[in-house]
């Protein structure tokens, strides 16, 4: 293989890792935009809903797409149910009271999906084992790459697109851009600020489970520790970008998944390291650019 | 008097923590008119109007707006009732443009064309907005960002608008042109409930006045008379 094709090859892969770390760090940065909390139980989240499509596929042998679409509606419901119930009622305590209750719900979901849909992984891919389309393998100048690389790069980008209509484009992200600058004013012009955070966390977990889903299409198995690193990883992602900024959580994803795939093909002694580079990348970030690389400079509010 | 009160403050008491803020104060909003609270740094101005507005909860007493107790409703719902607050430090979303800022104000608002003709309205009373409309609301100078808090606080189409000490922290030639703004408000048929520490500016233009101190009213009356009072011109007035 060539120089240029084993490039190729990697920059597809390195594109859909990034692609799906991007998809979950944007709800870690969004919650974070609005209520300064870290959404620990962010990661468990995704694979809740890998668990709500793998189930919804085996009992109800429903079609990979409706257990999807259903999985995707049922991780934003319980992602709205996390912020009532374990959240709202903190609003106004001290920030460090959430952080806390945020690592607990992470805790809370990691056990309940072990008790619930016991500890030992299940194949993901049976649910597609009609669908080898997927496993097709498309030749790009030399390259060797899976369908479903091409079909995940594609759903990302699609996902991202309506997003950012969503937030730049429409009233109720116009809502949460200002819950993000200023709680009190906000609830002035009439606006349900509740129901607006609500919705917040509702669309960011609806797009973790969205990555949850294609991550276990392309790593096939579900536990219920599966979100953790992934978890982990994105919410590095949304540090690095700038935390709080959206597009800081697309930059910060892509260069996590680059660094990572890049790092693993070209010096494959260090692959043993791969889950470090992250973390490596995470202190230099906070040594010398505290605020992420789009963050703005963080103004104490009081 | 036979006009008829839009709102009313009932003995209302209201703390931060064991401080005692406001201390039973009894005020009166008829329908049209431009009533002022006037007093000191410190004297529950603020804490007056952002009880009202449902920011603040009240410890007891009542306030009631439009013959229906609005007491610790929260603040989304108030305005929802139809009283908009421009606040204290203006308050503006400084990310989003001045056109979103107005739209924020708007935001419960389905009437299209009642908007429309209400932001030809606001680009009347405020041309420079007009110019700056795709600018993002935190390039704007003091004067413009003032002028925009009281535009996106009429979005609402409210039928009380209360004003925090609008003047504050603008030069001298831009207060008497915000005092001028708000007169022609009131005269196009919006109540105004107005806090200021500037007292000759809001006397001159208000219609009645009450006087905070520490908490109490201590003094209230038609503004021309507020005027020629010796106290009031003492203490607020600056005149000996």
């Amino acid at each position: 293989m060539n120089q240029g094709v084993f490039f190729l090859q990697n920059l597809f892969n390195a594109l859909m890792l990034g692609g799906l770390y991007a998809l979950i760090a944007v709800g870690y940065t969004m919650v974070y935009g609005i209520l300064r909390l870290i959404n620990f139980a962010h990661g468990d989240i995704m694979m809740m809903g890998v668990y709500f499509a793998f189930y919804t596929a085996v009992i109800f042998s429903a079609p990979p797409l409706v257990a999807a679409i259903v999985a995707v509606a049922g991780a934003a419901g319980l992602g709205f149910l996390i912020d009532r119930i374990a959240y709202k009622p903190l609003r106004n305590a001290p920030r460090i009271s959430a952080l806390i209750t945020a690592i607990g719900m992470s805790f809370f979901l990691e056990s309940f999906a072990v008790v619930a849909f016991g500890a030992v992984p299940k194949p993901f891919i049976q649910i597609f084992k009609d669908k080898t389309i997927l496993n097709k393998v498309v030749m790009l100048g030399g390259a060797r790459i899976p369908l479903l690389t091409f079909l995940v790069i594609l759903l990302t980008l699609v996902i991202f697109a309506v997003l950012f209509l969503i937030v730049y484009k429409t009233k109720i992200g116009m809502a949460m851009r200002a819950i993000s600058m200023d709680i009190p004013t906000t609830a002035l012009m009439g606006i349900n600020v509740d129901g607006v955070i609500g919705f917040t966390f509702a669309l960011g977990s609806a797009l973790a489970a969205a990555s949850g889903i294609m991550w276990a299409m392309r790593y096939p198995n579900v536990y219920p520790y599966m979100g953790f690193m992934p978890g982990m990883k994105a919410f590095i992602a949304a540090v690095v970008g700038g935390i709080g900024s959206i597009p800081g959580a697309v930059v910060g994803g892509l260069l996590l998944g680059f660094i990572e795939i890049f790092m693993v093909s070209y010096f494959p002694t260090m692959s043993g390291y791969r889950d470090a580079f992250a973390f490596i990348i995470l202190i230099l970030i906070l040594m010398f650019k505290p605020s992420g690389i789009l963050g703005k400079k963080s103004v104490e509010k009081v | 008097m036979s006009e008829e009160i839009v709102l009313q403050l009932e003995n209302l008491h209201v703390y931060y923590g064991a401080i005692h803020a406001i201390k039973g104060i009894n005020v009166k909003v008829p329908r049209g008119k431009i009533i002022t609270l006037i007093g000191a740094n410190g004297a529950g101005k603020t804490t007056t109007l952002s009880t009202i507005a449902g920011l603040v909860k009240a410890k007891t007493g009542k306030v009631v707006f439009e013959g229906r107790d609005i007491t610790n409703k929260p603040a989304h719902i108030v305005n929802r009732m139809g009283i908009a607050l421009v606040p204290e430090g203006r308050r503006i979303f400084p990310g989003l443009t001045v056109y979103e800022n107005l739209m924020m104000g708007a935001y419960n608002r389905k009437d299209k064309d009642g908007i429309e003709r209400d932001l030809e309205w606001i680009f009347q009373l405020f041309p420079r907005l007009k110019e700056r409309i795709k600018q993002l609301g935190g390039t704007l100078s003091g004067g413009e960002q003032q002028m925009l808090a009281i535009s996106r606080a009429l979005m609402s189409r409210p039928k009380l608008l209360m004003m925090d000490e609008p003047s504050l922290g603008l030069a001298p030639i831009l207060v008497d042109e915000v005092f001028e703004v708000i007169k022609k408000i009131n005269e196009e048929g919006t109540t105004i409930l107005l806090v200021e520490q500037n007292a000759l500016g809001a006397l001159k233009i208000s219609h009645y006045g009450y006087v905070l101190e520490t908490g109490s009213i201590v003094l209230e009356g038609p503004s021309n008379e507020l005027l020629e009072n010796d106290m009031v011109r003492k203490a607020y007035l600056g005149v000996a």
